[in-house]
């Protein structure tokens, strides 16, 4: 997660405009809304609930993927958008949501002897149900009043379990498909550079402990 | 985000189709067979005329021709449903030939031609279970594989037929990818019997009209109690084997898909069940999940040719 922000750092980062947070909720619900909108119309195609299931999981994806790249992009590029973060993620979290919802309700039709029998039975389903169940927390606590009540280390320590719904996310992707198709390995090859990433810079601070992050 | 546009109307769907495939079998004369007189690769879907079949399962209603023709899955030209539609048009139907080798008399290259002269083409209206979950219902143009299987007289000793899908990358931008979504060309096979049973054709058309080549054009393989993609597209190479011939996906995925691939509510994908299936053009979004049936509903036809086998083993 993000470090203490260095003034060096800040200096050199080129000023990014200041759009009102509330403009990337209202951006990032326009796939949904269209989606919804196509989707009553029988516009999404010859198999439409599976169409709106797959493309709202992968909106789900694609935000939290967005979420993750905001602190290299800071520490890389200079480019600080930090305060749309908390927006990002919880994008992420809403429409993980809504692909469930239209899981349970549409594809499976509430029939919970199918869904349970999907969840033990299925490796792909298990694994997204696990990843929807970790984004919980993160999304409510994701308010200042939780970071104020946690503290600002227990917070993000809770918050690094993103990294493991990243991966999650990607693995649930990758298990849907049959054979190996680009789409799914593109992603994850994304979410395994942003972890990387991390983790190489973890440990190389570890083994330099007085060097300045570049 | 990919929104499907729907393409010009077809004649087909307009006209009632009793009425235009009678108007087809009085135009016949005049028209001949469009494959027969070897037309350049049409652009557009040349009219066949064809005679109805009592093995049509006629109660159901007809999935669109519109879904039938853009949600496809012919990995050769992509892995996305939308993908065939848009991509296969570069592939060459014609001239087209088909090698038949093997354990058979009368090995060689049969022009498609000659293979559809001598016989007559029948519309069967046949469900097609995919194994991903979903079906449709599609009134497919063709004939009995057993009429070509017996006129180049197998041998004895073959007990399969084997089946090869035309590979090439020029025309099939899915088979030029960096980590190869099957090992090409697409291979298929059949135990003889079941390339011998009367519900076995090879389609040349859908809805009255030659194949799309997004379905398979211009000859392919219906299997109606197997999964769909037993159904092997655009055959250039039918050989007469004796051992169990290799098939693409089984070679891709062993446990996930089988060389006999009946369709069969009781033995699950291992990754997910198919018990129920939703049938395409079906409720929209609130479609209706409706139950899978024993050999895709054909099991009266068919279910004696596997009499003592563990299907769950060999699936």
């Amino acid at each position: 997660m993000a470090g203490p922000i260095s003034a060096q750092g800040a200096k050199r980062g080129f000023a990014v405009p200041q759009v009102p947070k509330i403009a990337v909720y209202v951006i990032g619900f326009i796939p949904a809304v269209w989606l919804f909108y196509e989707g009553v119309n029988d516009r999404l195609g010859a198999d439409p609930m599976r169409y709106l299931e797959q493309a709202l999981g992968l909106w789900a994806l694609r935000f939290l993927i967005a979420s993750l790249t905001v602190t290299p992009l800071r520490q890389l590029a200079g480019v600080n958008l930090l305060r749309y973060r908390r927006a990002l993620g919880l994008l992420a979290f809403y429409y993980a949501a809504l692909h469930l919802v239209t899981y349970l309700v549409l594809d499976q039709g509430l029939d919970f002897a199918a869904i349970w029998a999907d969840i033990v039975k299925r490796p792909y389903i298990t694994i997204g149900m696990a990843t929807f169940v970790i984004l919980v927390p993160l999304a409510l606590t994701s308010n200042n009043a939780a970071i104020r009540r946690l503290g600002g280390q227990a917070w993000a320590r809770l918050h690094r379990l993103v990294y493991v719904a990243a991966i999650g996310a990607a693995l649930h992707f990758l298990l849907v498909v049959k054979s190996w198709p680009p789409e799914p390995l593109v992603y994850t090859a994304i979410v395994l550079v942003l972890l990387g990433y991390r983790l190489v810079r973890s440990l190389a601070k570890k083994a330099s402990p007085r060097r300045r992050p570049a | 985000m990919l929104i499907r546009r729907p393409s010009d109307i077809l004649p087909s769907e307009i006209t009632p189709r009793d009425a235009y495939l009678n108007r087809r079998r009085l135009l016949a004369g005049a028209a001949g067979l469009a494959l027969a007189a070897g037309l350049p690769k049409p652009s557009r879907a040349a009219a066949l005329s064809a005679v109805k079949s009592p093995l049509s399962a006629t109660d159901e209603k007809l999935t669109s021709r519109e879904d039938i023709t853009t949600y496809n899955n012919y990995y050769e030209f992509g892995t996305d449903k939308a993908s065939p539609a848009a991509k296969a048009k570069t592939l060459k139907t014609s001239p087209w030939t088909v090698k038949v080798d093997g354990l058979v008399a009368k090995p060689a290259d049969y022009a498609l031609e000659d293979i559809l002269k001598p016989v007559t083409l029948e519309e069967r209206i046949y469900r097609m279970r995919c194994v991903e979950g979903w079906s449709m219902v599609i009134p497919w143009v063709g004939f009995p594989l057993a009429d070509l299987i017996k006129r180049v007289e197998p041998l004895g000793s073959a007990k399969y037929v084997a089946f090869e899908t035309a590979f090439r990358p020029d025309e099939m931008p899915g088979t030029d990818t960096i980590f190869p979504v099957l090992d090409w060309p697409y291979v298929e096979g059949l135990r003889m019997d079941e390339a011998m049973h009367p519900l076995t054709i090879l389609a040349v058309g859908l809805y009255g009209e030659t194949l799309p080549n997004q379905n398979g054009a211009p000859i392919r393989i219906v299997v109606p109690w197997k999964y769909g993609f037993k159904g092997i597209k655009s055959i250039t190479r039918i050989s007469f084997v004796e051992k169990q011939p290799e098939t693409a996906w089984n070679k891709q995925a062993p446990d996930e898909y089988g060389f006999y691939a009946n369709v069969n509510p009781k033995v699950d994908h291992p990754r997910w069940s198919q018990a129920t299936e939703r049938r395409i053009g079906e409720g929209g979004l609130f479609v209706k999940r409706r139950p899978t049936l024993p050999f895709n509903g054909y099991a009266d036809q068919v279910a004696q040719l596997y009499a003592g086998m563990d299907l769950k083993k060999f699936y």
